[in-house]
């Protein structure tokens, strides 16, 4: 790794404390959210259906962003692959709300979900099995992201492939992920994905209760993950995973196994955003194979690199800020949106490669 | 028999377009007579063979035959009615009307004068015909046109209807015969044929049993050889695509995402050269080989502009370069995207490129596939001779080995480092113009290739040129390989795997670099 990402962020008492309050204050404003949106829609402070539901969105993406901040901005490891995990963990839910379809499918068969029926499948695949069970497939949201990150990662670190080659490898990991979810004969309704799902422990899912709750549990399972994230990276193995970001070789003469380290960070990293992705598909309410895309991964990275790499705020920063100017340029000018993006991942890597972040701490150091 | 038929046509060919005319015009006044004097004269025409009576009879299938009182016949040509057997110019006359009867004996002539036809192609299709319709009946005929034939691919088509004819002749020696004959072929129709003919005599199963297994044998080979062009022709595409990324990242050490999209604009030049060259038609031809400089002096151009505009700084910060490349890419892609809009734009083949090439085998290879092989093996020569024997290649060499000392040396490390990156720019600019004969030239046309390209340069050796070769062709022809049995999307997952698995084992690739350059 290069010395320009060379040290920890350490802020100033005064300022890390209004970031902390602005942290605080843009968690209360989201726990509030959902009761705004009861008020009656000529009062002030009503909040819009389209608010809530999308900054429920936005808070998964806040998950995949802390999940990509902390294998990149802390371990060095850019994965452009993180859209893999976060798909994955979508698709093992919502292989749990397709079983709960059951007989109200267009085809009304009792177990199999509608695409298999249209494929002629007679039986379920045995992947299939168990995933009638919420406890399991939330399990699967977490583990199966988490085994291939394992696999992947032990791969590449004990070979000591880094930098860009693992990025690319991460890449190449997607757009394979991608190819075959594509597939019918995958079992995992191939171009459509699913959708059209009913309900989720008990609750149907379109109604405000069930939304509101969806809404909660992103808001306090990314709570929990900010908290996990904050306490790893004041651990001791967070001072030692930045040690391998910036000197491997160094760390590994000290005597630490750099391989278990960085494949440590690499699994969790990648089941906080197989974490974000369960949460994500029943609230917008569909999964497909172009979650995988490679552009969608890369497109992550970025908001993690424009709020701020190797600083928590920033991921939550660069995902809040960059979706929210996505969601208002596409509103009336989709065609600019694109050259938005490409520009901010140009102006942030030449003149804010600490992202916003580091605006603020422009003149602090140094 | 056969002795007599070859004295015949030595006769007729040799000594007798007067016999011969003698026949074939009293013959042919036949054609004016009653319904049932036609159909005699029809199959009479028919057997006699000769090759004047194709016009003759396909007009009078036509309603294009003319009788005057005399009973003179006249052939109507485009408006114009001229003396059939003379040639010379005539007043109309009366239409010859046919029935029924007279269009099936028509037929029947016609597939056996197709044979003499003087149009290669007719005689060609003639035999084919009279495969598929085999019967006993046909032997003589076809044994009379192999004499005559002397064009080899249409020898060998007769020698297959003949033998197929043979295969249900009576006389059990001619089956014999036709089933050696069909063994030496590598048709699947053959091996029908044969199956069929197994059923019928189970006296000559044997024969038959290893005609089929000889059918086999050779229907692999091919199917082998075409599984090997097909991956040659992938491969040269992957070489394509992968060799400006060879240079660009492999030597210099950029990773530049944006490479798809040079390859992408590399296209649609091709796109804008084709619609500028339509409206002269003596350039329409020149179109692609004109396209090839431009596609290269565009996409250098942009090269240049990237690198010294934006990458230059970024040099040592892989990636944040990696980030930044592709955001250009998405500028370059949302920007073709809004100029040309999303379709797909299409562009022509030249005539040379289109067709098939039919090579000894029956192996048939599609003509713009070869070409494009060709093309990649030229420009990976081109790049090679550039960075061997010139100066801007020895400069080149030289910055990436040791810039400082490059520097010290007077080399102009900053416009070397600019002219390599507009060098591999400007290779993907005419793999761009490559795949626009083979793939959708669409704004995402370069999106598809990019995972590939890197693929192939790891795969092969970061910064071996020979290594890209043959890290292109392998992948080509492994995944070609593995498409049979496991599909398309499969065969591409598993060789992405496979790469992954093969980086575990040479992290440096196949031609990994050796020396302090390798350290770097």
């Amino acid at each position: 790794m290069s010395a320009t990402t060379a040290e920890t962020p350490r802020l100033r008492p005064t300022r890390a404390l209004i970031l902390r309050g602005l942290l605080l204050a843009g968690l209360l404003i989201l726990a509030l959210l959902p009761l705004l949106n009861r008020l009656p829609p000529d009062h002030a402070l009503h909040a819009s259906d389209f608010i809530v539901s999308v900054s429920g969105k936005w808070m998964c993406y806040a998950m995949l962003a802390l999940a990509i901040d902390l294998a990149w901005g802390y371990a060095g490891i850019l994965s452009l692959g993180h859209g893999a995990f976060f798909a994955l963990g979508g698709y093992a839910i919502g292989m749990h709300l397709m079983r709960l379809i059951g007989p109200r499918g267009v085809y009304g068969h009792p177990v199999l979900p509608d695409f298999m029926v249209f494929l002629g499948w007679t039986e379920l695949p045995w992947y299939w099995w168990g995933f009638q069970f919420f406890p399991f497939a939330l399990l699967m949201a977490l583990a199966v992201p988490g085994l291939l990150a394992g696999l992947l990662g032990w791969l590449a670190f004990r070979s000591r492939i880094t930098g860009v080659y693992l990025s690319i490898i991460t890449q190449a990991m997607t757009y394979a992920l991608m190819l075959a979810f594509f597939r019918n004969d995958m079992g995992f309704g191939g171009n459509n994905g699913f959708t059209d799902f009913k309900e989720l422990l008990g609750m149907k899912l379109n109604t405000a209760g069930a939304r509101a709750a969806l809404f909660y549990a992103a808001l306090l399972s990314l709570s929990g993950a900010v908290l996990l994230c904050r306490h790893l990276t004041r651990s001791k193995l967070g001072r030692v995973l930045v040690a391998v970001r910036d000197a491997e070789s160094r760390v590994r003469f000290l005597g630490y196994s750099t391989v278990s380290v960085k494949l440590s960070v690499f699994v969790l990293s990648a089941m906080l955003a197989g974490l974000g992705g369960a949460l994500y598909v029943p609230l917008v309410g569909i999964i497909n194979p172009g979650e995988f895309s490679p552009g969608n991964s890369i497109e992550a990275v970025i908001w993690v690199a424009v709020g701020g790499r190797g600083t928590l705020v920033g991921a939550l920063l660069g995902a809040f800020s960059v979706n929210a100017v996505k969601t208002w340029l596409t509103s009336f000018a989709p065609d600019l949106w694109l050259f938005a993006l490409g520009g901010l991942f140009v102006a942030v890597t030449l003149f804010l490669p600490r992202g916003l972040i580091g605006l603020m701490r422009k003149g602090e150091e140094r | 028999m056969r002795v007599l038929c070859l004295v015949m046509a030595l006769f007729l060919l040799l000594a007798a377009p007067l016999r011969a005319q003698d026949r074939f015009e009293t013959l042919a006044a036949g054609l004016s007579g009653g319904f049932g004097a036609q159909v005699e004269t029809v199959e009479r025409l028919g057997a006699l063979g000769d090759a004047r009576a194709l016009p003759l009879l396909q007009a009078l299938g036509e309603g294009r035959l003319q009788k005057r009182a005399d009973g003179t016949l006249l052939l109507e040509q485009d408006g114009t009615v001229v003396e059939a057997v003379a040639g010379t110019p005539a007043a109309p006359g009366e239409t010859v009307r046919i029935n029924n009867r007279v269009r099936a004996a028509l037929r029947g002539a016609l597939g056996r004068l197709q044979l003499v036809a003087p149009q290669e192609g007719a005689r060609l299709q003639a035999a084919d015909g009279l495969f598929r319709s085999r019967s006993a009946d046909n032997i003589p005929l076809l044994e009379q046109a192999l004499a005559r034939e002397a064009a080899p691919l249409v020898r060998a088509r007769m020698e297959l209807a003949l033998a197929a004819s043979r295969l249900v002749a009576a006389d059990e020696a001619a089956r014999r015969q036709g089933i050696e004959i069909l063994s030496g072929s590598g048709s699947a129709e053959a091996r029908s044929l044969l199956l069929e003919a197994r059923a019928a005599n189970p006296a000559l199963a044997a024969p038959i049993d290893a005609a089929i297994a000889a059918i086999d044998a050779r229907l692999q080979i091919r199917q082998a050889a075409e599984t090997v062009f097909q991956g040659l022709s992938l491969g040269s595409i992957l070489l394509l695509a992968a060799l400006g990324l060879a240079i660009t990242f492999g030597v210099m050490g950029i990773i530049n995402m944006a490479h798809g999209e040079m390859v992408m604009l590399g296209a649609y030049t091709t796109v804008m050269v084709q619609e500028g060259f339509r409206g002269v038609p003596w350039l329409a031809p020149w179109s692609l080989p004109v396209s090839v400089p431009a596609a290269f002096l565009v996409t250098a151009a942009v090269g240049v502009a990237l690198e010294r505009g934006l990458i230059r700084h970024l040099y040592g910060r892989p990636l944040e370069t990696l980030l930044m490349t592709f955001g250009v890419g998405m500028i370059l892609q949302q920007a073709v995207r809004l100029l040309f809009g999303a379709q797909n734009r299409e562009v022509v083949s030249p005539a040379w490129m289109q067709g098939t090439l039919a090579l000894p085998g029956d192996i048939t290879v599609t003509q713009n596939r070869l070409w494009i092989i060709l093309f990649a093996l030229v420009v990976l020569g081109l790049a090679v001779a550039a960075i061997r024997f010139t100066r801007f290649g020895l400069e080149m060499r030289a910055v990436v080995q040791n810039r400082r000392i490059a520097a010290t040396m007077g080399i102009r490390t900053g416009r070397v480092d600019a002219m390599t990156f507009a060098f591999g720019s400007g290779i993907a600019g005419m793999a761009g113009v490559a795949l626009s004969q083979v793939d959708n030239v669409s704004p995402n046309l370069g999106t598809g290739y990019i995972i590939d390209s890197f693929m192939v340069v790891v795969f092969g050796g970061v910064g071996s040129l020979a290594g890209t070769m043959i890290g292109a062709f392998t992948l080509g022809i492994v995944n070609k390989l593995l498409e049979p049995w496991a599909g398309a999307v499969l065969a591409k997952i598993a060789v992405l795997v496979g790469i992954m698995l093969f980086i575990q084992r040479r992290p440096k690739g196949l031609f990994a670099l050796k020396g302090r350059a390798a350290e770097q």
